[in-house]
């Protein structure tokens, strides 16, 4: 390619390839993964370590607690996590069942919690999550009693920041007999998930499901509401005057197993303007930071390190959850498939087609073949590692900054380093003491 | 034995359903509901249980085992997500009565509103009267009988559950459509009238179910 070719900033290579293919096939473009624009993020926050003002912790000696309690406001039986990070919903069906064993492997020998999807719960999942946490979706396919008390807790989800507003949907290819039977479909249909739940329509009517929920449960389980990042502050309202133990919030960063490209990527707002928005709603209704008979706070979308962690814990969050991020520390995207992400027209670090059902790494698959490459073991173990590692970086940061437990973190502890993060996060540009939109 | 006989103006729900929770037998007689929502929600096993009164949101939800009566009028979403057993409704039905349920039998004697059956996966449904719009949206599995009129969109996006009406269908949902009525459809549609206490021509009946057109996106990645 020559020095003097200029790729036009409107018209990219992506964007072109995107015009190319709509032309050339006239159906739009279905992927898995979450938005891949760049957005303002927790990259753009950094911390202020402790100095003269500010007395830090000793790493490694002085103890830094990361536990947290969801779900005392209402629930018998609060789930009691030993880290702050959790597994986000994700279904069997899009995921292979060893996919789903490893994430319930990996989470539970970490004492954390992970969360069941859009298609049921399996037995592999039960079986190897210590708190498993039980979507009710709009579909309710293979919704059930018995798994609702066989849950720990219950998640309510209204949508998800990939596509806040949208059902949702698992191709064909990967409706095999087992998925069939567990959502009550026929096999190998282009299967859908409606948009809104069948039976209940605006927050009082959630009320009232939530209280059915909980009567059908002696009250006993958690009830979490998770919604796609868009109108957060008053979604968040609503949810708590619903009857929400904890809240669950899904930036636009969050990945999805198969939505509209369109759809990932203009619909929704990034998980660091939401963040705010959700803890002003819980800091006006008095529940935030109130210990177990407050309303907790889970944020997620495009959580990748300790430090990413740290700065949502920081803006008010009382924990996070990890869905992409997990699905890469199990090898997703790993370089060992590269001929065959190629084979595929995709590459090792670009791979997205999440509903095709080829995944060479086994994990987004239906096909025995490639899902045995997975070992739930191996797979679990990776995990766990990598949680270890994400609550290790997160303490580092706590204890820079003289906390002794990583939920002490506060705005104040951060800092931003572009405008746009400083205005979302409503924390100070780097070095002023300037917020935009706030008054000084 | 006598039944087993609890008053909501006096007993809690909570302490009513918790303690229908862990019945393994017999007959409760609920009195004066007075609209309460969620009025023997997750009943697990084979008892029989008489609400005496308007039943509110999710009557017999999630129901398993047990056959219920309202002598009542019932709110929206009732037998939602029943797995087994019956409810059996004197007066009507708000909207999604029977929604996402199972299995088990679904008997409104009156009319039922909109979405009645909506992603229906199992569940036999049969009502007296008419349906409102929308019912039977994405049904899934189960048969669904209307003796009187169903209003518009029936069976919007349905996958393969079987309709079966007696009167006017106001309009049919994007892949619904009429079907011919075969021996077994006969023989089914007069065995789910028989179990709700009906006698009716199944010829006067109309079978609807899914063209299986959308069964496909044809949304391909391959270039």
């Amino acid at each position: 390619m020559s020095d003097g070719l200029r790729e036009s900033a409107t018209f990219d290579r992506a964007t072109i390839h995107a015009i190319q293919r709509a032309a050339a096939t006239g159906v739009y473009d279905i992927r898995g993964w979450g938005a891949k624009r760049a957005l303002p993020h927790f990259d753009d926050l950094l911390f202020l370590g402790a100095s003269m003002s500010r007395y830090p912790l000793e790493g490694y000696r002085e103890a830094c607690g990361t536990d947290v309690v969801l779900g005392g406001r209402n629930a018998a039986y609060p789930i009691h996590l030993d880290i702050p990070v959790t597994i986000a919903g994700m279904s069997f069906g899009a995921l292979s069942a060893q996919a789903k064993e490893a994430l319930g492997r990996g989470a539970s020998e970490v004492g954390t919690s992970t969360t069941t999807g859009d298609g049921g719960m399996t037995p592999e999942e039960r079986g190897q999550s210590k708190h498993l946490v039980y979507q009710y979706l709009p579909s309710r396919y293979g919704m059930n009693p018995d798994d609702l008390r066989r849950a720990d807790a219950i998640e309510i989800v209204l949508g998800q920041g990939a596509k806040p507003g949208g059902g949702g949907m698992l191709l064909g290819q990967k409706i095999n007999a087992r998925v069939a039977a567990m959502r009550t479909l026929p096999q190998g249909i282009d299967q859908r998930s409606a948009s809104r739940h069948p039976d209940w329509t605006g927050p009082d009517d959630l009320t009232i499901k939530i209280q059915e929920l909980r009567e059908i449960t002696d009250w006993e389980k958690p009830i979490y509401v998770k919604i796609g990042a868009s109108r957060t502050y008053y979604d968040v309202k609503l949810a708590v005057h619903a009857g929400a133990d904890v809240v669950v919030v899904d930036g636009m960063q969050g990945g999805t197993a198969a939505t509209q490209d369109v759809f990932i990527e203009n619909v929704g707002i990034p998980t660091l303007a939401a963040l705010p928005q959700a803890v002003q709603a819980l800091q006006e209704l008095g529940v935030h930071r109130q210990g177990a008979k407050g309303v907790q706070l889970i944020v997620s979308g495009g959580i990748r390190t300790g430090a990413d962690v740290a700065k949502a814990l920081a803006l008010g969050a009382d924990a996070v959850a990890i869905g992409t991020a997990a699905l890469i520390a199990l090898g997703d995207n790993d370089p060992r498939w590269s001929a065959e992400y190629e084979a595929l027209g995709s590459a090792a670090g670009f791979y997205d087609d999440f509903q095709d059902g080829r995944d060479p790494a086994g994990i987004t698959t239906q096909d025995p073949e490639l899902a045995a490459r997975l070992d739930p073991v191996e797979g679990g173990r990776r995990l766990a590692n990598y949680l270890r590692v994400l609550t290790m970086e997160a303490q580092t940061v706590a204890r820079a900054c003289g906390k002794a437990h990583v939920t002490h973190l506060e705005p104040e502890d951060l800092v931003a380093v572009t405008i746009e993060a400083a205005a979302m996060a409503r924390v100070p540009l780097a070095g002023t003491d300037w917020i935009p939109g706030s008054a000084r | 034995m006598d039944p087993m006989i609890f008053d909501l103006e006096k007993t809690p729900l909570r302490e009513v359903n918790r303690t229908l929770h862990r019945l393994e037998a017999g007959t409760v007689q609920i009195q004066n509901p007075h609209g309460k929502h969620s009025v023997a929600a997750g009943l697990r096993t084979a008892i029989k249980v008489y609400i005496n009164g308007h039943c509110g949101y999710y009557a017999a939800g999630m129901n398993q085992l047990a056959d219920v009566v309202i002598n009542g009028n019932a709110g929206v979403g009732v037998a939602e997500n029943m797995m087994s057993g019956s409810v059996f409704i004197t007066g009507n039905a708000s909207q999604s009565a029977g929604a996402t349920a199972h299995g088990g039998l679904l008997v409104v004697t009156g009319d039922a509103a909109a979405r009645c059956g909506i992603s229906m996966k199992g569940v036999d449904i049969v009502v007296g009267g008419g349906i409102g719009h929308m019912s039977a949206f994405m049904a899934q599995a189960g048969r669904l009988v209307v003796r009187g009129d169903a209003g518009e969109a029936l069976g919007d996006s349905i996958y393969e559950a079987r309709l079966y009406v007696r009167g006017k269908v106001a309009s049919l949902g994007a892949d619904c459509i009429a079907k011919d009525m075969r021996d077994e459809h006969h023989a089914e549609l007069r065995a789910l009238l028989e179990r709700a206490g009906y006698d009716d021509d199944t010829a006067d009946y109309t079978r609807y179910g899914s063209a299986r057109q959308l069964y496909h996106f044809h949304a391909g990645n391959e270039y």
